[in-house]
């Protein structure tokens, strides 16, 4: 992503793929996920549209990167689950088609309405188109950006000396890296230097 | 983000570690004698001492708040007996700066504290112990060298009941949490005094044994075959027979449905764990989130439970949940292996979601610098505000602050929120209610209310922002121009923002905002503000209910007038500007 941005430019024409998900019956089991499909469909720029069953599995995926191709997509909007678990996913996904990560857009469909809609199937739907709608919207702003990259200091911080930190600071260092412990009691051991015997085998703590 | 610089103050020792030999000269003629902390208060130390034969690092330490020798003419007895030398009355705190670029948090917890409320007679009854103390004096090393007895009489105790779940399972004490390792500690200890004293008598209290981990269950047996009773019950009273020192205890047997009484000489209050009470300070530092019983939130309940919602902090041990030793040390590894893998990279990759400013529209006010939690902006009266780009975090406080439209937030950019707010409320905005939801916290805590699968009214629409400081008061005031009844601002609670302290802006623009609402006479309770934390799912859909009731109460003539005030009006405009110019 270091290198310059295979984007069109950004006054070209907007052509937006859309792909509804069904994530087997998590979504399409609380939302008419053709209904949104169709709606999706007559949005202003959307070229294409594309239900999956799966769309973070490979077949899922390689639609979105045969679409991106095929139609000279230039936004991607993935109504499905919460961008805090997938958009990662398919950032990775529209890059390896080509397509600069910051160019995606996603509905949540999963986490924000089927699962917490579930008895009521009209509104479900309302909402999901809503929210897809939304998302193209915002995905005809979307703008190709270069992230910036930093070095890491290498060297960890360990904030308490129990056994957790004395195991997690000496993993560390025996991964070769120079580690701080830091503990505000005068000795480390914490908690488990005061135990006599510990659980399951009747070993000392210390 | 990859690069900490931590500042720790080193406490003075007052006797110089590489020195000190531990041979103890110091203490023995330390006139200063003080409970023993190690030892629960079981027995003294003096105020020269080592906190036990094994502490790392071995060397004795000075407590000054118990020692006279900072003045070495009153004592100095210790330095004088020490043949090292290495004792120094006058050393003093050092301040330590590390650059770092990856924090394992594992700071623990702490073990309930039963005096607090009494429980069970504790600071009454003087055969009542905790589970701690219980430790100390079954241990060799403990201040019985291991001789097991009770405290009245220092007699052994033949006849010992185990309380299960003090401080822990107790709604009434507002905690109510498993604290995971009492179960097993106290099978632990009574097959221990199995051991050692075959022939006391043993009987545990309890409401479930929860004996789930490998080797657990064999070991519960194994107690149970050993002669342990264990009664499925808690005690309701408990009364001291002032001659003899012996606890009488009443206890419903909720297996055999009757009331059961028993003697016994001695009590142990199997106490849980709490979370450390400075937690919230290292959760101000690193801007991490809790969970409702107050233990650090993991970025993800499943697939990221020890990394932190801020990048490059990892979360070790029992601070991010009661676990015992096993889980502490895998959980330890695991923290290790994802910090190792970030220093292993040696470089980390910022999201692009920084702020910048055009110089050319900057007014040079300054406002975007006083907001920023970041310092990130550099800026100095009379001149244009610059972004440095590596400590911007992307809140966009700057952003929703600047009033010349001078900054732009890459990636959530004016035109975006504004076109996603227009879109979701398009077509009968009447029904809607909008939601702005913080990344890391409102819209995590929706993500909860998905995942547990609360159901809530369908009415609500979510866009999300980094940070609820990102919610400009045009974006507000354009979802009510778009006829929304109800609109929601929503970010991480108060002390606990993701973005140090964005969340105050977030609070200041609300109350500027409900301000305007009223002078245009629109209802000021139409914008609501909530806090609502990563793992509060119950939290967000109970708000979802609430505002879906509020909507209800929003007439179409109110929302006409709200459209018609807050209509823009470039003719009074032009007007002004030019009246404003002769």
């Amino acid at each position: 992503m270091n290198e310059p941005s295979r984007n069109r430019p950004n006054d070209e024409e907007l052509r937006i793929g859309v792909f509804v998900c069904d994530c087997g019956l998590n979504i399409a089991g609380a939302v008419d996920c053709e209904a949104v499909a169709t709606f999706a469909a007559t949005l202003p720029d959307v070229t294409c549209v594309v239900r999956n069953k799966y769309t973070c599995a490979d077949p899922g995926q390689n639609e979105i990167k045969n679409a991106i191709r095929q139609h000279h997509l230039n936004r991607v909007v993935v109504a499905s689950c919460t961008p805090r678990q997938h958009e990662p996913t398919f950032r990775q996904c529209v890059l390896d088609a080509g397509l600069n990560p910051y160019l995606l857009e996603m509905a949540n469909l999963r986490e924000h309405c089927a699962w917490v809609h579930p008895h009521d199937r009209e509104a479900a739907t309302a909402k999901a188109k809503d929210l897809v709608a939304g998302a193209v919207a915002k995905a005809r702003f979307l703008q190709p950006q270069e992230e910036m990259v930093v070095p890491v200091t290498r060297r960890a911080l360990v904030i308490g000396g129990g056994v957790a930190g004395i195991e997690a600071a000496l993993e560390l260092a025996d991964q070769g890296h120079k580690v701080t412990l830091v503990e505000k009691q005068p000795s480390i051991g914490g908690i488990m230097a005061q135990l006599d015997k510990t659980y399951p085998t009747m070993d000392c703590s210390i | 983000m990859g690069n900490f610089t931590v500042r720790i103050r080193k406490k003075a020792r007052y006797v110089d570690p590489t020195a000190c030999n531990a041979c103890g000269e110091c203490a023995k003629v330390c006139p200063q004698v003080r409970p023993d902390e190690y030892q629960m208060g079981l027995s003294a130390r003096k105020a020269i001492y080592i906190p036990f034969p094994q502490a790392v690092p071995c060397s004795y330490i000075l407590d000054m708040e118990s020692c006279l020798g900072n003045v070495p003419i009153a004592c100095g007895k210790c330095a004088e007996a020490c043949e090292q030398n290495a004792i120094n009355y006058d050393d003093r705190d050092e301040i330590v700066t590390r650059e770092v670029g990856a924090v394992i948090v594992a700071v623990g917890a702490e073990v309930y504290d039963p005096t607090q409320d009494d429980e069970y007679g504790y600071t009454r009854f003087r055969n009542v112990i905790t589970s701690m103390e219980f430790e100390r004096l079954i241990c060799a090393g403990g201040p019985t060298c291991g001789e097991f007895v009770r405290p009245s009489d220092l007699q052994r105790p033949k006849r010992i009941g185990f309380i299960q779940c003090v401080g822990s399972r107790n709604p009434r004490l507002n905690r109510p949490w498993c604290s995971n390792i009492c179960c097993m500690n106290t099978v632990k200890d009574t097959l221990l005094l199995a051991d050692h004293y075959p022939d006391t008598e043993n009987v545990v209290f309890y409401q479930d044994i929860r004996s789930f981990g490998k080797g657990f269950e064999d070991m519960f047996q194994r107690s149970k075959e050993a002669g342990t009773r264990y009664i499925r019950g808690l005690p309701g009273e408990i009364v001291e027979d002032p001659a003899t020192g012996n606890l009488r205890v009443t206890v419903e047997n909720t297996t055999a449905g009757r009331i059961e009484r028993f003697e016994l000489d001695m009590v142990v209050l199997s106490v849980g764990v709490e979370p450390p009470k400075d937690l919230a300070r290292i959760s101000g530092l690193l801007t991490l989130s809790k969970t409702s019983d107050g233990f650090f939130m993991e970025s993800h309940p499943k697939l990221k439970p020890v990394d932190a919602p801020t990048r490059g902090v990892f979360f070790a041990g029992f601070c991010e949940s009661p676990k015992d030793i096993k889980d502490s040390v895998c959980q330890a590894g695991a923290a290790a292996s994802r910090a190792g893998a970030l220093l292993n990279a040696g470089r980390i990759r910022i999201e692009a979601i920084t702020s910048h400013i055009d110089p050319a529209a900057c007014t040079k006010c300054g406002l975007c610098a006083q907001v920023c939690p970041y310092g990130a902006i550099r800026w100095k009266k009379g001149e244009v505000a610059t972004v440095v780009e590596a400590a911007c975090a992307g809140c966009g406080a700057c952003g929703a602050t600047c009033r010349s439209g001078a900054i732009t937030m890459r990636h959530y950019t004016d035109d975006q929120l504004n076109a996603q707010v227009r879109a979701i409320l398009g077509d009968r905005p009447q029904d809607k209610v909008c939601v702005f939801a913080c990344n890391w916290c409102s819209y995590a805590g929706g993500d909860m209310a998905g995942i547990s699968r609360m159901a809530y009214p369908a009415s609500n629409r979510v866009v999300r922002t980094l940070c609820s400081a990102r919610v400009s008061e045009e974006m507000v005031l354009e979802a009510f121009r778009c006829g929304a009844p109800v609109v929601l601002v929503s970010g991480c609670h108060y002390a606990d923002c993701h973005y140090i302290t964005a969340n105050r802006q977030t609070v200041k623009r609300v109350d500027r905002l409900w301000d305007r609402l009223e002078r245009l006479g629109i209802r000021p309770e139409r914008l609501q503000l909530e806090w609502i934390s990563a793992a509060e799912g119950p939290k967000f859909a109970a708000v979802m209910r609430r505002l879906e009731d509020l909507r209800r109460t929003v007439t179409a003539e109110e929302i006409a007038h709200t459209r018609e005030a807050l209509r823009p009006k470039p003719a009074a405009r032009i007007a002004r500007a030019a009246a404003l110019q002769e």
